[in-house]
């Protein structure tokens, strides 16, 4: 298993935002997160990635306890997390987002050769790449965050409801763009409220609810569980 | 025109000292949303740091600034240098001490804090420090008599005295010891009495060091070196009377070759040496023609000096400025400064250890603050106390000037920095043209008065945007 997730507990002052939420995430595969609005899918991705410490449980990842590992130490290990919001820096050129996602690196002819890559898989970017990062439409700061991830070469990429907020076309894009990265190996573990989708593309499926993992299975298997269909798919 | 001139080249100078300290209040204020109050309380520690290394501690290490062993110039840079290091050090400090705990905090904790930090450092340059003493005691015993002559004394006990050491040594007449201790009631009195009645074991000698005996001992040099057995004889470079050496008793004192330690931190103002040569480099002499009432004309010959510290206070600063935008806007680290000023949280995604980054900035700015602090006593010499207004006022101009500038934005605390510069003095350049009196009392009234515009008109600052978002 890349990344093993055994029996979480976390809480935000006192309210408990996940109970005992245990996950699996096999290398090579895509596993998405399900749930309905609150049920704690950010939250499990943000105790994954050491954005938050759980009150109690354990989060493995590569065979290596991370569990109170600080975020920024994860990222040279090899998991990056695509924040919900895709957390661009305004601020910053697009050009300098890109390299802000290779901060950990230091080869340089690798961080060249994804960067061209990560151009290659979003040409939109390489028009942009002077520009304000501030000044992308919602579907290219998407492209940009993903891009941006990419540039760590990671082993897990985290993705936080990427087609939020998208138009449909882009929303296509954005989950062929998430099956071609993980052709290239990339273990991806994605949050989604968009269901449909993220079960069509996903290897395995944990479906939240109320901080609780409810059911899960193979994304195919679960696009035809009756409950899941009444209440994610819309019938 | 030599008043216009002088007052560019004022403005310039001041200007460049403000945008320095600007620099720092809106590098931690980009960072972590946080006016850092004690940060004008760092200028003010640069300064000491700089006269305490010039005066006090490099000559002890023997590098002489005055003596011209080193080329001033280079003393004056290795001054600055370790200055910024040191500020840097205590920068460092204040952030992983007062600040890093409440970084969570809500914002006014902090900003509570920070006042509190900034007392604390005032404070603390109240006081003032001997860190060695001058003279450290060797031995103290009994004086039995004068010697053979008025320039010996017979000892009672053996004493050594190396040589390449200066000594001291100090009579303390027991007639004396009894009046003092006597007259404040010390609990050593008994015993010195006794002493002188019966001839009883010699008291503790630590009464000696009881400054409120005020005794006052006569010091005299031995003039050899060498081992002196108990009942020899050492000779002495003044003469000395009977009296004194029966019945005394002495302290041997080596002394250090230099003056004592004392740190220049405290309530008394300090100079600092010269560490540039005094040189004018350009001067203009303009000549005013002025019609008298009579039909007379009186020439006034006005002279304006351009001389090297103005240069160097203005080459240090914008050489600095520049490093810093180079550090910020060309370097790995200089970004991560700037994405971590805009979403901390997102900045941890991408790896970036965000401690260390905030602790960078604090020291970058720290170092700022001590350079301008160098600067400031380079060219005002006197160095005042802590919380003197002067100080005061220029920390507070400087966070005016970032402000106007537009608190956050680097290049607005320069922009801000100059112009409040070039406001105050051409203010009272100009009221002093329209034959105000006494113009120049108001400066600081022409720097809040455009913070006061500012803040109307642009509230963000003059570089400064609200904050756009698009999700």
């Amino acid at each position: 298993m890349l990344l093993s997730v055994h029996d979480l507990d976390v809480h935000y002052g006192a309210i408990q935002a996940l109970s005992g939420v245990s996950l699996e995430v096999e290398a090579g595969q895509i596993v998405t997160l399900i749930g309905g609005n609150g049920a704690g899918k950010t939250t499990t991705l943000r105790a994954i990635s050491g954005m938050i410490r759980p009150t109690r449980g354990r989060v493995m990842f590569d065979g290596r306890e991370i569990t109170s590992t600080p975020a920024h130490a994860l990222v040279s290990r090899g998991l990056c997390h695509v924040p919900e919001g895709r957390g661009i820096f305004a601020n910053l050129s697009v050009s300098e987002n890109l390299d802000l996602g290779a901060y950990c690196r230091h080869d340089r002819l690798g961080i060249a050769e994804d960067r061209e890559r990560a151009l290659e898989l979003f040409p939109r970017l390489r028009e942009r790449l002077k520009q304000n990062a501030g000044t992308l439409s919602g579907g290219e700061q998407q492209m940009l965050a993903i891009g941006r991830a990419l540039l760590s070469r990671p082993r897990l990429l985290l993705l936080d409801e990427p087609s939020l907020g998208l138009a449909p076309q882009l929303v296509q894009l954005i989950f062929t763009i998430i099956r071609e990265i993980n052709g290239t190996g990339t273990t991806v573990l994605l949050v989604e409220q968009n269901a449909h989708m993220a079960l069509a593309v996903a290897h395995r499926a944990y479906v939240l609810q109320t901080g609780r993992v409810v059911k899960s299975g193979p994304a195919r298997q679960l696009l035809e569980d009756p409950d899941v269909k009444k209440a994610y798919l819309g019938g | 025109m030599a008043d216009f001139l002088q007052t560019l080249l004022n403005a310039v100078t001041i200007g460049s000292l403000l945008a320095l300290v600007a620099l720092g209040y809106t590098m931690v204020y980009g960072i972590l949303k946080l006016i850092n109050f004690a940060h004008s309380d760092v200028v003010v520690l640069g300064a000491w740091t700089s006269v305490t290394l010039a005066v006090v501690l490099l000559p002890r290490l023997g590098v002489g600034l005055e003596a011209g062993s080193i080329p001033p110039v280079w003393a004056g840079v290795l001054v600055l240098v370790l200055a910024m290091m040191i500020c840097g050090g205590v920068g460092f400090l204040i952030e992983r001490l007062a600040y890093k705990p409440i970084r969570k905090a809500p914002r006014l904790n902090a900003l509570i804090t920070a006042i509190g930090v900034s007392l604390l450092l005032q404070n603390v340059g109240q006081l003032q420090y001997t860190i060695i003493d001058n003279q450290s005691l060797e031995t103290s015993g009994l004086m039995q008599e004068r010697g053979t002559d008025a320039r010996t004394i017979r000892l009672a006990q053996a004493i050594e005295l190396e040589e390449g050491t200066q000594y001291a040594i100090r009579l303390y007449r027991i007639a004396d010891i009894v009046r003092a201790t006597e007259a404040i009631g010390h609990p050593e009195a008994e015993a010195w009495k006794r002493y002188v009645t019966e001839r009883s074991a010699l008291p503790s000698l630590g009464t000696l060091s009881d400054t409120r005996l005020r005794l006052s001992p006569r010091t005299i040099v031995p003039e050899v070196s060498g081992r002196f057995e108990a009942g020899s004889d050492i000779g002495i470079a003044q003469p000395i009377g009977r009296s004194e050496t029966r019945d005394a008793v002495f302290e041997l004192y080596a002394i250090s070759p230099h003056p004592p330690l004392k740190l220049p931190f405290g309530a008394m103002p300090q100079r600092i040496p010269e560490l540039l040569p005094q040189k004018t480099l350009v001067q203009h002499d303009f000549t005013t023609e002025i019609a008298q009432a009579d039909g007379s004309v009186v020439r006034i010959e006005k002279p304006l000096r351009i001389t090297l510290l103005d240069i160097v206070i203005v080459g240090t600063a914008v050489i600095l400025m520049l490093l810093l935008e180079l550090l910020v806007y060309r370097t790995k680290v200089g970004r991560a400064m700037r994405a971590l000023s805009y979403n901390m949280e997102t900045a941890q995604l991408m790896g970036i250890p965000v401690n260390r980054i905030v602790s960078l900035t604090f020291v970058i700015g720290a170092m700022l603050a001590a350079a301008a602090g160098f600067l400031y006593a380079l060219k005002y010499t006197q160095i005042q106390q802590p919380a003197h207004t002067t100080w005061v006022l220029l920390g507070l101009k400087a966070f005016v000037a970032a402000v106007v500038g537009g608190i956050g934005n680097l290049r607005g605390a320069v922009v801000g920095g100059f112009l409040i510069a070039f406001i105050e003095q051409f203010g009272a350049y100009l009221g002093q043209q329209a034959g105000w009196q006494n113009s120049s009392a108001y400066t600081d009234v022409f720097a809040f008065v455009l913070l006061i515009i500012v803040l109307l008109v642009r509230p963000a600052g003059l570089f400064g945007s609200a904050v756009r978002e698009k999700v």
